[in-house]
């Protein structure tokens, strides 16, 4: 008889801190102690709290545990498992709340939190379809087959309100809708799991902890729109969340929930699955389809839209991961379940990837509509190191900068947008005050720049201008006319260019200027890097009344610019050193070795 | 027809349903500048020159893939879509290698045209990296500078779209996009065929043949030499364009006389070899069925057909005729026939061809095209080349006289003439071979079924007790459409004539460059073939067994078609290539 269950968190964050390793030990010590048949250990989807990582979860008690270690094994087996006695050293110590706190559900990261697309990562086996069962999987797809019609599908997803988690938001019942109304003796659903943004893991963890629920909503798209075919572009780079893709594909196959006369009602749905090679335009949906179509995956114009000629120019819909896994959730709880969260116009809850200056990076899924401040400060745990919040980055190299000024912002749709920022597919990068902002802007350029696909004028030659006026400035050869071309290109772009990665390309540059227009300003006139981050414009310099003449600065330089003079501080007694500018390559190698806090950037 | 309204720059008007927005504002006497768009092959949307506004909608629409619908208004020439064409233009301005002056295209520049019409006034506004990309000279026939290249892959649609080959298409990504083969490989290594169809609609300098013209001014020169020019019927209905004349303009009588003052020691008509072709052909199309040869049988005029069958269809070689090109045979007829009557060493005889066809460039220099080592052809000129020379040499066009071509081997007939157009050469061999069969004068020698533009043209014709099928088509993707059904048995010929440039030579890879806001709205082939038509129907001969130059030489120097002194002079061999076959090594 099984009377605990042990889940290890199996998604790429807790994977890379050695998930797999503890995994193996706990199963070699449970058969150590003979316990392998009470204790059941299970290798669960992402958990979100990925800078707590490796994250153990043992049930009955919800006891979660953090940063385990395999050493940290016979100790867990033999005081809880074993004696039932939890331990305390490794359960998690909540700044915010400022006490232990046993259960995951009581961390302030998981209070604010409202989880449905991420239902049920971290707590089923996601190699299991049983457990997905268990969690009502498949119910709305019975319901679905059983007791609506196709209509009744469509009509259920506009009540809802549910807008498409991608980016662009737009509403998927019109897009079911547009499809439906298209007749064609072949139409395709497409699921975009081609996620792409830097940071950005929201649908990779969906698939690797979930992946039944993506399978689950397609088939309900199919039979909405009157597809028996849909594909699933996911990244090649993407390994742990192709490879359970393919068990679950393989599961519902043998279930008879996918394939010929699905659940015996006579309809057929099947999935392939096509991976992409890593181009991030292949996001865009258009050229997510051209690809799938076997050619270099560039955007088309639309019209026509994808509803009318899309894959294989027949009537297809394309929704991505996130979409996907509020569906089966809104067929069984009603639309009206659904509209209730959220905002006016933004419905249900958002997935963000919570990265950068913050303490509890990882997952998190909030209701529409909560604040940048909650998220930050209450999910996200604060700034770390006691440094101050200057700015959130939202909707990556699409979208904008939200300022410290705006740190009460709503998360929506509308909200973000009004500030110059998108929701985007959901990273979230909250910068500090080291951070610069025309450096952050140069840095997102920089990466459309290299995933631009070269087919129209404006993206093509346009943000590489840009991206060169950036390289100026930063480099402390930008004039005051820089900035005027950078944002008479940016609008140019936008206007202009063919597909939503052009036309959003310049987002992250035009929002910057708008609020921190004081730092491009820096760069130019005074040659100044405000942050302290373009190393163009620094200068390392050694305080010789701080400098003790240790010369540890001097043996760590790379360059050989660093040299004793023949200056004594008083009180010390060897001479303090000095950097040669000219020859300094400004690798840092001298403040970080310095104990004295002697040398700083200028 | 289903009609819309709809108002564009306040303009009323109804045009068909289905029309673009960029169709729509033609109809309303409004052009809407292009650069990537080509009707039917190349409608990406992607260099946005185009973008207009539409009343009502928050984002531009691209004007030559947006359909037009009733009661839309647009606007196409606002101060904000104007200050963004000439964005559009000033960014490919920064990326493009700016040597006007020397340059091929100098004059006849989509891009240089559109800098103008929007005052761009520095081109060096948006100045940033402009990478130099290595000439790629390998091929016989052109040389491609990415330099000068704007991206807008008009080039790869006509490889890929009209002719089926794709032997060229983006490689890299973002700014490093530049076009080229597979793997990079020089273009002398890929399947590419010569067809010049991306010579024919790029819009700038990036694309252009290798220019023969000094050589062929310093053969003329070489008072050693005697040098004779032959030109095909083709050039005739395009090289008045080079002068800025209009398309379909019949350049015939000026062009002879341009060819004189140009110096060229006789001035022939590769007309004439046409003929010669057909009698050649006729006469091996009726052996074929009376002995039991191979069918059907597959014209082999056109170079970049034959190694485009050499290459993707190599067990079809067999069916190809194995008569040389009309270029072929006329050199190879002048350095001996010619030469003998006239008592010349044809070691001093430098052979000229004027051609519409880039391929030719490649075609003369294949290793089979000689007879006992000398050459058949020494060079070979396209359309524009030959427009340039007479530019070059000072003549006026306007002012020239109409003059003739010289005898015997300027005389052609109306039949040589149509070779031009594509069905040209079927027809000019059906009127041979049905009078060789019956022996009865044909009452109508037009052959109406084989002509016009439909991809695919079949008819049936009973001679002498004999059924005659025969399909024409032209453009490469036709021939693969027409090729692959006859290999599958779903359809039954006997004799088929294949162009590879769409509509065939008139509408060559070596014909003056029209620009697209011309071509998308024109259809030079039809315009250009008319020439050819008029002249067939105006030529008192038109029958290639009637022209009395083409009776002389059988009866003097040939004997037969298809005698033994004729196979040596005016038949070939081919050869299996591998598709991008060299990288197999």
């Amino acid at each position: 008889m099984i009377r605990s269950h042990v889940m290890i968190c199996g998604g790429s964050g807790c994977t890379a801190s050695g998930s797999k390793a503890l995994q193996e030990a706990m199963e070699k010590e449970l058969v150590a102690k003979d316990l392998q048949d009470e204790v059941k250990v299970v290798q669960t989807g992402c958990f979100g709290l990925c800078e707590l990582g490796p994250i153990m979860v043992v049930y009955p008690g919800d006891v979660f545990y953090s940063r385990v270690t395999v050493d940290d094994i016979p100790e867990i087996v033999e005081e809880h498992l074993l004696k039932g006695r939890i331990v305390d050293r490794l359960v998690h110590e909540d700044e915010v709340l400022k006490e232990q706190v046993t259960s995951l559900n009581d961390t302030s990261f998981y209070q604010v939190q409202k989880r449905v697309a991420l239902k049920n990562c971290g707590l089923i086996d996601p190699e299991s379809i049983d457990e997905y069962l268990a969690m009502d999987g498949y119910v709305a797809l019975q319901k679905v087959l059983q007791e609506m019609t196709p209509d009744d599908v469509i009509q259920v997803m506009l009540d809802s309100g549910l807008r498409g988690r991608g980016g662009a938001g737009f509403p998927t019942g019109l897009k079911w809708k547009f499809a439906k109304g298209y007749d064609a003796p072949q139409k395709f659903v497409c699921c975009n799991a081609d996620e792409g943004d830097p940071g950005a893991f929201m649908d990779r963890s969906i698939l690797e902890g979930d992946p039944h629920v993506v399978l689950e909503a397609m088939t309900i798209a199919g039979y909405a729109i009157g597809a028996n075919q849909g594909y699933i572009y996911v990244r090649a780079e993407y390994p742990i969340a192709v490879q359970r893709l393919k068990i679950a594909l393989d599961q519902a196959h043998e279930y008879g929930l996918l394939g010929k006369n699905i659940m015996e009602t006579g309809f057929d749905f099947d999935i392939d699955i096509r991976l992409g090679a890593g181009a991030f335009v292949c996001g865009e949906e258009t050229a997510l389809m051209t690809s799938i179509e076997g050619n270099r995956g560039e955007p088309r114009p639309r019209p026509p839209f994808p509803a009318e000629k899309g894959l294989f120019q027949s009537p297809s819909i394309l929704n991505n991961v996130e979409t996907w896994a509020n569906i089966p959730q809104i067929i069984i709880n009603g639309p009206e379940w659904f509209a209730a969260m959220g905002t006016e116009k933004s419905k249900g809850t958002k997935v963000f990837a919570l990265g950068g200056k913050i303490k509890h990076t990882g997952l998190v899924e909030i209701p529409m509509g909560t604040t940048l401040r909650t998220v930050i400060e209450e999910v996200g745990g604060g700034i770390p190191n006691g440094k101050k919040f200057k700015a959130a980055q939202t909707g990556g190299p699409s979208g904008g900068c939200i300022p410290a000024s705006h740190i009460d912002v709503q998360m929506d749709y509308e909200h973000l947008a009004e500030i110059g920022s998108i929701m985007g597919s959901g990273g979230l990068i909250v910068m500090d005050e080291d951070n610069c902002m025309v450096d952050i802007a140069k840095f997102f350029l920089k990466f459309t720049v290299d995933e631009s696909c070269g087919k129209c004028t404006p993206c093509r030659i346009g943000t590489r201008r840009m991206l060169e006026i950036l390289d100026r400035i930063t480099e402390g050869k930008g004039t005051m006319e820089d900035i005027d071309k950078l944002e008479e290109l940016a609008y140019y772009i936008k206007e202009n260019a063919l597909c939503g990665l052009g036309q959003t390309a310049p987002n992250p540059v035009l929002s910057t200027i708008r609020f921190f227009r004081d730092e491009y300003i820096a760069h130019i006139q005074d040659k100044k890097c405000p942050a302290g981050v373009c190393t163009a414009l620094l200068s390392y310099v050694i305080d010789p009344e701080k400098c003790i003449g240790c010369t540890m600065c001097q043996r760590n330089c790379p360059a050989d610019a660093i040299s004793v003079t023949d200056y004594v501080a008083e009180g010390h007694k060897k001479p303090s050193l000095a950097i040669d500018t000219d020859k300094c390559i400004k690798c840092g190698a001298c403040m970080n070795n310095c104990k004295f806090g002697a040398i700083s950037k200028q | 027809m289903d009609t819309i309204t709809l108002k564009i720059d306040g303009v009323e008007v109804t045009v068909p349903k289905g029309y673009t927005v960029l169709q729509a504002a033609h109809e309303a006497a409004i052009k809407i500048p292009t650069l990537c768009y080509l009707k039917e092959i190349n409608e990406i949307g992607a260099c946005r020159m185009c973008l207009v506004e539409v009343k009502g909608s928050p984002k531009l629409a691209a004007a030559c893939v947006f359909p037009a619908a009733d009661g839309m208004e647009v606007y196409t020439n606002t101060p904000r879509i104007i200050e963004n064409r000439k964005k559009t233009l000033e960014l490919i301005l920064s990326n493009h290698r700016k040597e006007c002056l020397s340059c091929v295209r100098s004059g006849k520049c989509e891009l240089q045209q559109l800098c103008q019409e929007y005052g761009i006034e520095d081109e060096n506004y948006y100045a940033g990296a402009n990478p130099v990309f290595e000439i790629d000279d390998s091929a016989a026939h052109m040389v491609r500078d990415n330099s000068k290249c704007i991206l807008c892959r008009r080039c790869v649609a006509a490889c890929t779209v009209s002719q089926g080959i794709g032997c060229i298409g983006p490689n890299n990504r973002g700014f490093d996009t530049n076009i080229g083969s597979v793997f990079d490989l020089p273009l002398a290594e890929t399947s590419c065929i010569h067809c010049g169809q991306c010579i024919a609609v790029c819009p700038t300098g990036a694309i252009y043949e290798k220019d023969s013209v000094d050589d062929v001014f310093a053969a003329i020169h070489d008072p050693s030499k005697h040098v004779l020019v032959q030109v095909a019927p083709a050039v005739r209905a395009g090289l008045a364009e080079c002068f800025d004349k209009p398309i379909g303009t019949d350049a015939q009588g000026k062009m002879a006389a341009a060819m004189r003052r140009l110096g060229f020691d006789k001035v022939f008509d590769t007309v004439f070899s046409a003929d010669l072709t057909i009698m050649e052909e006729a006469n091996e199309f009726i052996d074929r069925v009376s002995n039991g040869g191979v069918l059907p049988m597959i014209t082999s005029c056109s170079p970049g057909w034959v190694k485009f069958c050499e290459t993707y269809y190599p067990d079809m070689i067999p069916n190809l005729s194995t008569c040389k090109s009309p270029q072929g045979m006329f050199g190879a007829v002048a350095k001996s026939y010619y030469a003998e009557k006239e008592g010349i060493d044809p070691k001093d005889i430098v052979m000229v061809s004027i051609m519409p066809c880039t391929a030719k460039k490649f075609e003369y220099g294949r290793p089979e095209m000689n007879i006992d080592g000398l050459r058949d052809n020494d060079y070979v000129l396209t359309t524009r080349e030959f427009g340039r020379m007479i530019k070059r040499a000072g003549i006026n066009w306007d002012m020239l006289p109409e003059e003739d071509f010289d005898l015997p081997l300027g005389l052609g007939t109306g039949a040589g003439v149509i070779f031009g157009a594509t069905g040209g050469v079927m027809e000019a061999a059906l009127r041979t071979a049905v009078e060789t069969l019956t022996g009865e004068e044909l009452p109508n020698v037009d052959f109406e079924d084989v002509r016009g533009l439909k991809d695919i043209r079949t008819a049936t014709y009973e001679v002498a007790g004999l059924t005659v099928r025969v399909a024409v088509t032209s453009g490469l993707a036709n021939a693969r459409k027409l090729l692959d059904m006859v290999k599958a048995g779903e359809l039954e010929v006997d004799f088929i004539e294949v162009m590879a440039c769409p509509g065939g030579c008139v509408n060559g890879g070596g014909q003056p460059q029209v620009h697209a806001d011309i071509r998308n709205f024109v259809d030079i082939r039809a315009e250009r073939a008319k020439v050819l038509y008029a002249l067939d129907k105006g030529n008192a001969i038109r029958k290639s067994h009637e022209n009395p130059a083409i009776k002389e030489i059988y009866e003097t120097f040939l004997g037969e078609p298809g005698s033994h002194l004729a196979h040596k002079l005016l038949h070939t061999t081919y050869t299996e290539r591998k598709v991008n076959g060299n990288w197999e090594k």
